[in-house]
This record gives C-alpha cells, sequence and structure tokens, in this order.
C-alpha cells in the first residue's frame, strides 16, 4: 500500500512538471508562422482605397446622425469576434500569447493570416455554409451524404477557390452523390417517399434564389406577390423549371430533357412552363444544360444580386448580424446601406475571393469598433447600434457555446483531433448540448435574448460541471495555479483562457481576496469557481 | 352505414340558458340601466355569472405529429370504400361513433366533441405544423408565436416557479415564441420517467451562493458603458438566471417527479412515454402551467395505413380518456382546454403501398373541457371521398380564436411585432356552436 502511494505521489510530481515545461517552455509551433501573412498587404491601394471608402461611408452616415462613433475596441477583443466567426471558438491561450508578441499595428491582419490557414476556419465556415445550402437536416439517406458535402465545401474553402466556380459546381454538378459530394445539393430534395421523381425543382429553385441571390420569389411559389407587382407565381416557376432535367439514373444524377410541368392558381390544368429567369434574361448564355446555364447567369458578373448576397452572407458571419435585413430579402435596385456596394464591386472585381472579402471587412473602423462606450463618456444609444457606430452586440450560436466552453476550459488549442473533444464525446454528446441549448437550426441570426433552459444547462449541466472540476490532466481550472508564479497571474490567465481579455483592477483584487491563504482543495475550488462564473457572465456567451 | 351529421346532444346548455349571460353582457345590460349595476344585487349576478363562465385557465395539447387519419381515428366511414376496412363503434354519446381501436376514448364522448371538417391550406409536415401550431401560415417576414406562448404572454402569473409553457416528448417543431421572444418558448422534457435534466446544482447551496457573487463581479464589468436597461431589454441574461435560480430552488418541481402517481394511475395512462407525459400534464396544470403540449408522433402513414395508424391509436387511446377522467376527478376539466390532433389528416384514397397520404382538406381534432360542450360533433366529411370540401369547414385560425376566448383572451388583440406592423392574436371566427 505504501509503495503503492509513493508510486502515485513520484507520477503525481513527475506529471505535474511535464505539464509545467509543456505549457511554459513550448515552443512556437508551426501555426504561429502562417505562410499567408505579410505585414504591407493591405498598404497596396486597391485596398487601402476600398476600405477608407467603407469607413467614409459610414462617417457619412454617422455625421448625419449626429453621432459620436465608438472607439476601437482592444485588439483581443477584435481577435475574439474573428475566432469566433471564422472557427465557431474563442482564441486559445497559446494563441492569445502568439499574438500578443506581434507588433501591434500587424496584429489582426497577422490573426486573419493565421486564422484562415487553420483547417478550423475551413471546417467551420463549410458548416455554416452547408446550413444555407442543404439543411441541417439528415436528408434522404439512400441519396444524400451530408458529411461529405460539407468535407469537400471545407476543402474547397481552404483552398480558396473562387466562389463563383464553387457556387457552379453545386447549382449544375452531375454524377453520384458520393464520388461527387457537390451533387447532394441537388439530392437532398428528392422526396424519401418517392425517389422515383428524382430532385424536386420547387425546392432547389427557392434554395437557389434565397441562398445566392437574396430573393425570396419562393413566396410567389402559389400565387402572386400580394404585397406589391414585383413578383408572380410564373417568375418561380420559370425558374424551377430550369431543374426539371436533372434526374436519377444509374450514375447518379444526370440531365435529360424532361418538361417541367405546374398547374397555375385559377387554371384547370397543368402546363408546360418553359425555363426563362425572372431577370436580366441578357446575362443568360445560349449553350451548355438548363443547369449549367442557369449556374451561370446566377454567377455572372453583372448579376450584382449574387456579389450582394455573398457580401451580405460574409457580413453576417462576421458580424453575427447581417448588413441587410432579412438576410436572404436584398432589393434588387437600392437603396443600399453603406459598404453595400463597395464591397459587391471588389468582390467582383477580385475574381469572388472569399478570404480577401473576410480581410477587407475585418479591416474596416466599422467592424473594430467596441460595442461598449468608453468610461469617462455618455452611455451608448439604441441608435449608435443599429448606425453601426457601435459593435452590434448578439448571441453567440449554440455551437460557438459548446465550443467556448471547451476552448475556454483548456491552455492548448483545441480541433478536431484533440484529445479533449475525444474525452468529451466519450462522456455525452455535443449534439445534446447543442440541443439543450437550442439549436438555431438554419442559418438564422437570431436577435432574442437568453432562455432558461440555456441558463440551466450552463449552470448545472454535464458539459460545464466535467470541463471545470478538479482535473489536473485536462482542465485549465486546476492547471493554471500550478503553472503560475502568483496568484495574481493565475487570475490573469484564466482571464485571457476564458474571456480573451486581462481583468479589471477591482475584478483582479476580488479574486485575489478569494484566493488568498487558500491552499489544495479550498484553492482549486476558487478557481473552479472563478471559471464557472466566467462561463456563465453575460460577456461568455454573447458576441461584442 | 350513413354517415353521422352534426348534432347537438346537450341540450341543458343550448341558447337562453343561464350559463349564456356572460360577465361582460350583464355588465352592459346593467350599465344602460343608469349605473343600476352598482346596486348590490347586480354586482351579486355579476359575480355569479363569472363564476359560471370563469375563463379556462390552460392548455393541454396531445400532438399528434405526422398527420393522424381522421379514417382510422374520429371520423370514420365503415363500410365504404375509403374506410377501406376499417370499423367503428359506438360511444357514449348516442349517434357519435370512433374507429376501433378508440374503445377507451369512446366512454369519454360525453366530455370530448368532435370536428371532423377541418381545413388549412398546408400539405407539408412544417409548414402545416406551424400552421396548427400557431394559426398562421409561415411568413417569411415574421415568426408567429404558438398558442401557448401567446397565453404565457397575455396571462401573467407570479406565483409559478417553473417554467409555463412545457412542451413533453416534443419533436424538431417544438412551441416556440416567435415575434414575442425566446423566452416564451416552451421547456422541453423528455419521458417523465427520467428526471428533468440541469436543475440540480452541482455544488452545495453555500458555493452556490459564492459562485454567485463571483458572477456578479464579472456583470458588473460587463454592463459598464453599455445601456443601463441591456439586461431587461436585449440579452435577458440575468434575468432568465434568476428564473433559472426559481425553478432550481422551488417545491413546484416535485411535480415533474411522476413517481409518486400511484401504479394504478400509471397503468391508466397506458404506461407509455406519452401516457406518462398526459399524467405529467395534469399535474402541471394543477400548479399553474398554462399550457402544455405532449407529443405523439409517428402518424405519417405512406405505407401499410392501417398498421401505422392502429400501432398510434393503442398508445393515444387510453392516454387520451385517462387524461379527461383524471381532470374531471380533479375539477380541473372545466379550467383545462384539451386539444388533440396533428398536422393535417390523410387522404380518403388508400395509395398503391397500402398507405394514406397528405390531406389538408376535411381532417378531424377532439376539444374538450375548459369551456367546450361535450358530446358534440361539427362539419361531415364525403363518405365517398370524391367530394374535397367538408361540410361546415373549420378553419385552423378558428381553433385559435375559439381558446383564446375560452382563456378569457380578445383574440382580436394587436401586438406590435419587431418587424413594425401590428398583428392580431389570431384572424379566425369563434366557434360559438361549442361553447
Amino acid at each position: 500500500m505504501k509503495t503503492a502511494l509513493r508510486y502515485l505521489c513520484v507520477l503525481g510530481i513527475l506529471s505535474t512538471a511535464v505539464a509545467f515545461i509543456y505549457n511554459t517552455q513550448l515552443k512556437p509551433r508551426s501555426f504561429l508562422q502562417p505562410t499567408s501573412f505579410s505585414p504591407n498587404q493591405f498598404d497596396a491601394p486597391v485596398f487601402r482605397t476600398v476600405i477608407q471608402q467603407i469607413d467614409q461611408a459610414f462617417h457619412k452616415e454617422w455625421t448625419a446622425a449626429e453621432l459620436t462613433p465608438i472607439p476601437r475596441a482592444p485588439d483581443l477583443i477584435i481577435a475574439r469576434r474573428l475566432s469566433l466567426a471564422l472557427t465557431g471558438t474563442i482564441p486559445s491561450m497559446e494563441e492569445i500569447r502568439a499574438l500578443e508578441a506581434q507588433p501591434e499595428k500587424d496584429r489582426i491582419q497577422w490573426w486573419l493570416a493565421h486564422l484562415l490557414e487553420d483547417q478550423r476556419s475551413s471546417d467551420y465556415l463549410a458548416e455554416r455554409l452547408a446550413r444555407i445550402y442543404v439543411g441541417v437536416e439528415k436528408g434522404p439517406f439512400l441519396v444524400y451524404r451530408r458529411r461529405r458535402m460539407v468535407d469537400w465545401l471545407s476543402n474547397e474553402l481552404h483552398r480558396n477557390r473562387p466562389y463563383d466556380e464553387l457556387v457552379r459546381n453545386l447549382i449544375s454538378a452531375e454524377g453520384i452523390w458520393t464520388s461527387r459530394p457537390e451533387v447532394n445539393f441537388v439530392t437532398v430534395t428528392i422526396d424519401q417517399n418517392n425517389d422515383e421523381e428524382g430532385p424536386d425543382e420547387i425546392k432547389l429553385a427557392a434554395r437557389v434564389t434565397r441562398a445566392f441571390l437574396g430573393v425570396r420569389i419562393d413566396c410567389v411559389q402559389c400565387h402572386d406577390d400580394m404585397f406589391g407587382d414585383r413578383w408572380k407565381q410564373k417568375d418561380f416557376h420559370q425558374l424551377a423549371a430550369y431543374f426539371s432535367d436533372a434526374g436519377m439514373s444509374l450514375t447518379g444524377v444526370r440531365d435529360k430533357p424532361t418538361p417541367y410541368e405546374y398547374r397555375y392558381k385559377g387554371k384547370l390544368k397543368p402546363e408546360t412552363v418553359p425555363p426563362i429567369v425572372p431577370f436580366q434574361p441578357e446575362l443568360l448564355p445560349n449553350t451548355g444544360s438548363l443547369r449549367q446555364r442557369l449556374s451561370m447567369w446566377v454567377t455572372h458578373p453583372e448579376n450584382k444580386a449574387f456579389a450582394r448576397t455573398t457580401v451580405n452572407r460574409i457580413w453576417a458571419l462576421l458580424f453575427n448580424k447581417a448588413l441587410i435585413e432579412p438576410i436572404d430579402d436584398i432589393p434588387l435596385e437600392g437603396p443600399y446601406p453603406p459598404g453595400m456596394e463597395i464591397l459587391s464591386d471588389l468582390l467582383i472585381r477580385e475574381k469572388y475571393d472569399l478570404q480577401q472579402l473576410i480581410r477587407t471587412i475585418a479591416a474596416t473602423q466599422v467592424f473594430q469598433r467596441d460595442s461598449r462606450a468608453p468610461l469617462d463618456s455618455p452611455t451608448l444609444t439604441d441608435l449608435h447600434e443599429s448606425s453601426m457606430a457601435s459593435f452590434p452586440l448578439t448571441r453567440l450560436r449554440p455551437e460557438q457555446v459548446a465550443g467556448s466552453i471547451i476552448q475556454a476550459t483548456s491552455l492548448r488549442t483545441i480541433n478536431a483531433d484533440s484529445h479533449v473533444i475525444k474525452r468529451i464525446t466519450r462522456f455525452f454528446s455535443l449534439d445534446e448540448f447543442i440541443k439543450r441549448y437550442g439549436d438555431i437550426g438554419q442559418d438564422e441570426f437570431a436577435s432574442t435574448g437568453g432562455t432558461i433552459p440555456q441558463r440551466l444547462v450552463l449552470m448545472n449541466g454535464e458539459l460545464v460541471h466535467e470541463r471545470t472540476k478538479d482535473n489536473i490532466f485536462v482542465n485549465a481550472s486546476s492547471r493554471i495555479r500550478i503553472v503560475s508564479p502568483d496568484d495574481a497571474t493565475a487570475i490573469d490567465t484564466a482571464y485571457l483562457t476564458a474571456l480573451t481579455r486581462h481583468p479589471s483592477s477591482e475584478e483582479k483584487d476580488y479574486f485575489l481576496n478569494r484566493l488568498k491563504d487558500k491552499k489544495g482543495e479550498s484553492a482549486s475550488n476558487e478557481m473552479q469557481d472563478l471559471f464557472w462564473a466566467m462561463i456563465n457572465s453575460t460577456e461568455f456567451s454573447w458576441n461584442h | 352505414m350513413e354517415p353521422l351529421i352534426a348534432m347537438k346532444t346537450n341540450d341543458s346548455k343550448c341558447c337562453g340558458s343561464s350559463d349564456h349571460l356572460s360577465r361582460r353582457n350583464l355588465l352592459k345590460i346593467a350599465g344602460t340601466a343608469s349605473m343600476a349595476w352598482l346596486t348590490p344585487l347586480a354586482t351579486l349576478l355579476a359575480a355569479q355569472a363569472e363564476k359560471k363562465h370563469q375563463p379556462a385557465r390552460s392548455v393541454i395539447m396531445l400532438w399528434l405529429g405526422g398527420g393522424p387519419s381522421q379514417l382510422e381515428t374520429f371520423d370514420p366511414h365503415p363500410g365504404t370504400h375509403i374506410a377501406a376496412g376499417t370499423g367503428s363503434r359506438k360511444t357514449s354519446v348516442p349517434g357519435i361513433e370512433l374507429a376501433t381501436g378508440l374503445e377507451q376514448t369512446a366512454e369519454v364522448m360525453g366530455d370530448v366533441s368532435l370536428i371532423r371538417s377541418m381545413v388549412s391550406k398546408e400539405g407539408d409536415h412544417e409548414r402545416a405544423t406551424y400552421n396548427m401550431k400557431t394559426g398562421y401560415r409561415p411568413s417569411p417576414t415574421v415568426v408567429h408565436p404558438s398558442l401557448g406562448a401567446i397565453v404565457c404572454h397575455q396571462l401573467r402569473d407570479e406565483n409559478v416557479e417553473i417554467p409555463r409553457h412545457i412542451s413533453i416528448l416534443s419533436d424538431q417543431w417544438r412551441p416556440r415564441g416567435g415575434y414575442l421572444g425566446a423566452q416564451y418558448d416552451s421547456f422541453q422534457i423528455n419521458d417523465p420517467k427520467d428526471r428533468i435534466p440541469d436543475v440540480t446544482p452541482q455544488v452545495s447551496t453555500e458555493r452556490m451562493d459564492r459562485r454567485m457573487e463571483a458572477l456578479s463581479i464579472l456583470e458588473k464589468s460587463f454592463h459598464q458603458g453599455r445601456p443601463a436597461n441591456l439586461d431587461e431589454e436585449r440579452t435577458l441574461h440575468q434575468a432568465m438566471m434568476r428564473k433559472a435560480e426559481k425553478m432550481m430552488s422551488s417545491e413546484q418541481l416535485k411535480v415533474f417527479d411522476i413517481s409518486q402517481a400511484t401504479e394504478a394511475e400509471k397503468a391508466a395512462y397506458g404506461n407509455t412515454a406519452f401516457g406518462r407525459g398526459c399524467l405529467a400534464a395534469v399535474r402541471l396544470i394543477e400548479v399553474g402551467v398554462r399550457c402544455v403540449e405532449i407529443t405523439l408522433g409517428g402518424w405519417d402513414s405512406h405505407v401499410n395505413n392501417h398498421e401505422v395508424q392502429a400501432g398510434k391509436t393503442k398508445i393515444l387511446d387510453p392516454a387520451f380518456a385517462a387524461l379527461i377522467n383524471d381532470l374531471k376527478q380533479r375539477n380541473l376539466l372545466k379550467h383545462t382546454v384539451v386539444l388533440c390532433g396533428g398536422e393535417f389528416g390523410r387522404t380518403p384514397e388508400i395509395n398503391p403501398l397500402g398507405g394514406r397520404d397528405h390531406w389538408p382538406h376535411g381532417f378531424s381534432i377532439a376539444v374538450a373541457g375548459g369551456g367546450f360542450q361535450g358530446g358534440q360533433v361539427i362539419g361531415q366529411t364525403d363518405p365517398s371521398g370524391e367530394k374535397k370540401e367538408p361540410s361546415d369547414p373549420i378553419r385552423v385560425e378558428d381553433i385559435h380564436s375559439t381558446v383564446q376566448q375560452l382563456l378569457g383572451i380578445d383574440p382580436e388583440h394587436e401586438i406590435e411585432t419587431p418587424v413594425g406592423r401590428p398583428i392580431v392574436l389570431s384572424e379566425g371566427k369563434i366557434i360559438r356552436s361549442l361553447l
């Protein structure tokens, strides 16, 4: 018994030492030097001009409204926003250290280069985009593989494939859903109970118009528009007719001429509906299959609806709030909010380079504003937020909260292969957490406040408990105090790890007082309580 | 057999009876007689009328997700070709028959009425579910609140410490708060035999207090430089946390625990998850919960209709009957509206796979309690299956308006929505003949 105890003690000391060395002496790893980073990237006149134009456009609005814009947010807060938007989680402690080591003027562009090279970003963006393209349901299993499609999207985004090309692929691809994953965009619409009928033209037309053109023509599926003269029932079905050739064969989705028939409201018999696009018909090419021609029309550089929709989606991703709301209802003829036309033109000029668009938006002043007023100035008004003179405060999505909890309680960067993820999923399902927290489902941007189940699952749920309880090997709450020379450093590290900021002096004093003269279990409890409080704070669950 | 017709069997409650005088009507009459309503007699009369017509307090919704077949449940047409062999049985109310399989429900028919002429324009599960649960068709610009959310929004309760809007066993389309906000979303629980998740603190009360103290320091920090009403108007973070804390320490939490019910009680409900949901619902209503929805899914019988429907009816029958009996025994039925139905019905014709497909043109729901008369039938579907439109069609929004009226809520009350357009609670007509 004694030998066993001694053995355990030695083992404990050894592992603590290893953990200590691992954390403090850690050499910068490969990700810490993003290859695409160059400090002068945005000094090129073309981007300077664009960014300045956007900044000026917003300034003009604020001046007109007699608003003083809120100053710039601290770098770490901007880094948190970007990390949540692109990877679905907050920055890790090791990432924060690396970021703080960069010269101040380069930090944000350096951070973006790092994030955009990280596989986590393409994985997360792929999932967010997939929700727009195919929804969240498992779909008809026999002919649909959502996972393959998301993996494919992730690879395409990782190599920064021009977005117009990617979309053309989705709309027009032929083949089997396993070897040509983009085909799943079409096969997801097959009715499980009736797979003989093949892909559903109506669902496809609705998806294409909403996801890529930002128009809701599907509202006139059953009748003409009651609120205006813009769309007729015909517009929708003539667009749907572009998908009528898509059918199922032994070699997957293939196009073969099949007329599209529909019985319009008030008509007795169905009629053959010709494929006609609802606007700018001159952009339609004359050759190619129906779906190819449609895909060329949708992504035509002069079809600005496509560029605007893409800008609105990327903007929404970064701000957690669309520039034009609702996100898929963008007027074809303005007026547009500041930034929309400048960014759309940039996107078209830069051949639909999504990463460039992300970099540009992130470099604008409007993205970098703080979400709170400085201490000595009058407080924030609703007008500040609605006119973007302050960064909008929005509720994080369930998967962002789950990702943040896991990252906030670990000192190392967590990715899909991390030991911690495997450990957590052994005990319970993250899907279950997301369900209990309240999955938003499709890619909505909810502006509503929190709910009781959300508070309960963070206060008492298994995930938070498992990740904050005393566990020297995996949980930051236990490790931080061991690797910190004093309590002040421990508190500072804890704040950086969970809230991506340093504590205020009041906060520091309060927690120093709580840790004072405490050792062993009682000190460990204090650290756990600090982590519990941080995770349960408004600050943690909101994008700010 | 001849099709059943709409009939009234409960003669005592027809027009002209004393029950028909509502307090409002009395006040109106009295008011015109030069303030005579101030006399003690009128006050007494009004109070009496009030007592008799006290509005319902709660709603229990038995949600039959997937679309139950009216022919195999509340609207059988035995002997016709659309019945495809499905028989019927007599109920405790002469002249009303239910499909075979609803034997226990047949016994409580005196308290239940049937609407056999429900019509809607939605034939897709998701859209039709939205339609039934909110009383509105899906709109691209605004998300409407479900009935339970409206009830909780309109009727305030200070003494209820647990969520007032609860969904048990719900599928992906649980009732939501819509434009009223996520705080009116239903609180989800699974099979009541399991403990409700996340209501037990992981640490002692004393330590929980210390955690909350630490949290208040962080909240103070976060609120600096932000609008003073941020929490109440926007984030609802601390507000919901206070509610969550209240719930965690509430005595009322016990009502979720159905292990206290006797074996006989559980057996009466059929010892299924759905049955236990109904059993829990009665206890929840008793402590003041406003709306409980219990879901029994899986009615979507495109293939082998009879088998699928029979399997589901077997679960529904004892639970529905026991619910009515239990509510009655506890003197809760008159204060509780019970609704039972799904998003649409199923086609009169059997398809080549022995299934029935979606049919929103004349389907059935059952209503009971809360001021609804029992033993009534409204509407009639064509026994030959040729005529699509039923007689006396009732629209989905009519049900919403009627239930709201029973709860003392004015359906025509307008709510200013976030899209800047006022919307009335429900656009339906009140079904007078059922009240």
